[in-house]
C-alpha cells in the first residue's frame, strides 16, 4: 500500500526525460517508450527517490492550485506506476 | 524498376502521411567474430564501400533527433569492433537518445562495460546462439563465444545495466528452449527475446537447415508461456518475449510498423533504409553522405515508394487487412515472388503461399545433412563476384 510518507523512487529500468518531439515526458526502456498523459508527466516529474508523497502533492498543489481529489488522483497513480515497475516504494522513517 | 532523384517532384504532394523515425538503428559495421549460419545480414556484405566516419555518424545522429527519434541501437556486424564506439555512445546520449548496444558479447571487456556505463549507454543487449556450450559454438563458428558471452552477461547486469538476452531459435536449438529460458534466470536477464529466426540474408540461404517443424515450435510456445505463468506466480519480472514464426501463420506480420513509419536503419557505407534487408530490394536508396536524414525520411523516393497502398496490386489493394499488415514484409515478398509489390507470400490469399507450405513440408524431412553455409568474408565474396555480372 502506499501512503502520504512513502517514498518514491524510479525504477532504474527506465529514464524519465522530457521527449519535445512528442511533446510529453516519455519512459524510456530497452528498445521501448512509453509515452504520459500530461497529470502522470507531473507526477512521475518530481519522483526524485527522497521527496514523499505528501512532498509531491504539497508541490503540485503549489503549482496548480488546490485541485479537488488531487491527493487521490496522485495516490491512485503512483499505485498503478508501481504496478507496471516503473517505480519502487520505501516507507520515510517519520510516520 | 525505374528510379529516380525526387527533388521537388510534384508527385510527391500525394505522398501519404508518415509518421517520426522513433527508432534509428546504426548498424556501424559489417565487420564481426562471429559466423552465424542464421545471421540475417546481407549475403554480399564484404561488398562495402568505405564504412562512415565519427563524424559522419554523429552527424546522422543529430539530424535523427531532430525528426524525433528517441531510440539509438548500435548494431551490425558486431558493433565493438568500432574503436570509437566510446565516442559515438556519449554523443547520442548527449543528444537524448536512449541507447542500446545489441552486441555478440565476443570483444566485449570489464573495462569497457564500465567505460561504456560512464559515457552514458542505457542497455546492453547480448545475443547467445544456444543454452548449449558445443551446440552454441558449434553455430557462432568459435570455440571460446559461449564462456565469454556467460562472462559478459554476467557483468553487465553486475554493473547495473537492464540486460536482454537474445536467442534466435531454429530447429537446432528451440527444443533446448527450457535450458534457454533457464539459463536467462540464472543470467538474471530483464527481458528475454526468443527470436523466431527471419529468413533474411544468410538464414534465407541456410533455410532449409534452419527451420523447425510445426510440431517444434508449438512445443517451444507451450513450455514458454508455462514458465510465463510460473515466473509471474513467483513474482520474477524477467519478462519473455516469444517472437511470432510467420512462417506457420496464414497473414503476414505488419512489418516494421508499415515502411518508413518508424524505423530507419543506417546501413555501414551510410545508406539509409527503412528496413535492415531493403537494401535486396531493386530499388534506389538515398545516402546519409549526399543528402540529409530529413530529405531522406520526408522526401526520398525509397522512403516514400511503399508507404500508403498505391502501390499494392490484388488481392491485397480490396484486401480490408491492408490497414492492419500493409501486405506484409516488401523484401520477403520479392526474394520469394520476385515481385516486391506482391502480398507476401505468408498470406493464404498470395498466389504464392505454395511457397511457404513447400518449406513447411521441407521442414517435417530430416535432415540430408547438409553443410550450413557460415557468414564469413570468404563466403560473402561469392555473392558479390556473381552478381556484378548481372
Ligand atoms: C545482426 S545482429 C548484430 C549484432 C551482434 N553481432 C549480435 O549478433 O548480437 C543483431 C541482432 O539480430 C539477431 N539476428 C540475427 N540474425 C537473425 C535472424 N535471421 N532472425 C532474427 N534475429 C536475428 C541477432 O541475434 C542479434 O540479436
Ligand atoms: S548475428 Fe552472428 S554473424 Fe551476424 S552480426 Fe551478429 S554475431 Fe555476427
Ligand atoms: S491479401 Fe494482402 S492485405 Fe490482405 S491479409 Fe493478405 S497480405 Fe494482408
Amino acid at each position: 500500500m502506499i501512503s502520504n510518507e512513502s517514498i518514491p523512487t524510479l525504477n532504474t529500468m527506465f529514464r524519465f526525460q522530457w521527449e519535445q518531439a512528442q511533446n510529453s515526458y516519455v519512459l524510456l526502456y530497452p528498445e521501448g517508450m512509453i509515452q504520459l498523459n500530461g497529470p502522470a508527466g507531473e507526477i512521475l516529474a518530481l519522483v526524485d527517490g527522497e521527496k514523499p508523497v505528501a512532498g509531491i502533492v504539497a508541490d503540485l498543489k503549489g503549482k496548480f492550485g488546490d485541485v479537488d481529489g488531487l491527493e487521490s488522483d496522485v495516490l491512485e497513480f503512483l499505485a498503478e506506476a508501481h504496478k507496471q515497475r516503473w517505480i519502487e516504494i520505501s516507507r520515510s522513517n517519520v510516520g | 524498376m525505374s528510379s529516380s532523384s525526387c527533388n521537388g517532384s510534384p508527385s510527391l504532394n500525394s505522398v501519404p502521411t508518415h509518421g517520426q523515425p522513433l527508432w534509428l538503428l546504426a548498424e556501424l559495421t559489417y565487420k564481426c567474430p562471429l559466423q552465424c549460419p542464421y545471421c540475417a545480414n546481407p549475403l554480399d556484405f564484404a561488398n562495402r564501400n568505405t564504412e562512415l566516419t565519427t563524424e559522419e555518424w554523429i552527424k546522422v545522429f543529430e539530424e535523427g533527433r531532430k525528426l524525433g527519434a528517441v531510440q539509438l541501437g548500435f548494431s551490425g556486424g558486431e558493433p565493438l569492433v568500432r574503436q570509437d564506439l566510446v565516442t559515438l555512445i556519449s554523443e547520442a546520449r548527449r543528444l537524448g537518445y536512449y541507447t542500446n548496444l545489441i552486441t555478440s558479447g565476443v570483444g566485449l571487456n570489464e573495462r569497457k562495460v564500465a567505460e561504456f556505463r560512464d559515457a552514458g549507454l542505457d542497455h546492453i543487449q547480448v545475443s547467445f546462439q544456444a543454452a548449449d556450450e558445443s551446440v552454441n559454438n558449434m553455430l557462432a563458428g568459435s570455440q571460446k563465444a559461449f564462456n565469454q558471452k556467460l562472462k559478459m552477461a554476467r557483468e553487465v547486469k553486475a554493473q547495473g545495466y537492464p540486460m536482454v538476452l537474445n536467442f534466435v531459435t531454429h530447429r537446432h536449438n528451440i527444443d533446448q528452449i527450457d535450458r534457454i529460458i533457464e539459463l536467462c534466470i540464472e543470467l538474471e536477464a530483464d527481458y528475454v527475446e526468443l527470436a523466431t529466426c527471419q529468413y533474411y540474408g544468410w538464414a534465407y540461404e541456410n533455410r532449409e537447415n534452419l527451420l523447425p517443424t510445426r510440431a517444434q515450435l508449438e512445443r517451444a510456445e507451450r513450455i514458454t508461456n508455462e514458465y510465463r505463468e510460473k515466473l509471474a506466480a513467483e513474482g520474477n519480472p524477467i519478462k519473455l518475449i516469444f517472437v511470432t514464426p510467420d512462417y506457420y501463420e496464414e497473414r503476414p506480420k505488419g512489418c516494421m510498423n508499415g515502411w518508413g513509419q518508424v524505423f530507419l536503419t543506417v546501413t555501414p557505407d551510410g545508406t539509409a533504409l527503412p528496413c535492415h534487408s531493403a537494401k535486396m530490394l531493386p530499388i534506389e536508396f538515398p545516402n546519409v553522405r549526399d543528402n540529409s536524414l530529413d530529405h531522406i525520411w520526408n522526401e526520398s523516393f525509397g522512403f516514400n515508394h511503399f508507404r500508403g497502398y498505391e502501390w499494392m496490386k490484388e488481392p491485397c489493394r480490396s484486401c480490408d487487412d491492408k490497414e492492419k499488415d500493409f501486405g506484409g514484409c516488401r523484401c520477403q515478398a520479392y526474394m520469394m515472388t520476385g515481385d516486391a509489390t506482391n502480398a507476401d507470400p505468408v498470406c493464404s490469399k498470395s498466389e504464392h503461399h505454395h511457397l511457404i507450405t513447400d518449406a513447411r513440408a521441407e521442414a517435417e524431412q530430416p535432415l540430408d545433412s547438409s553443410k550450413m553455409l557460415y557468414r564469413n568474408e570468404r563466403n560473402s565474396r561469392v555473392f558479390f563476384s556473381s552478381s556484378e555480372f548481372e
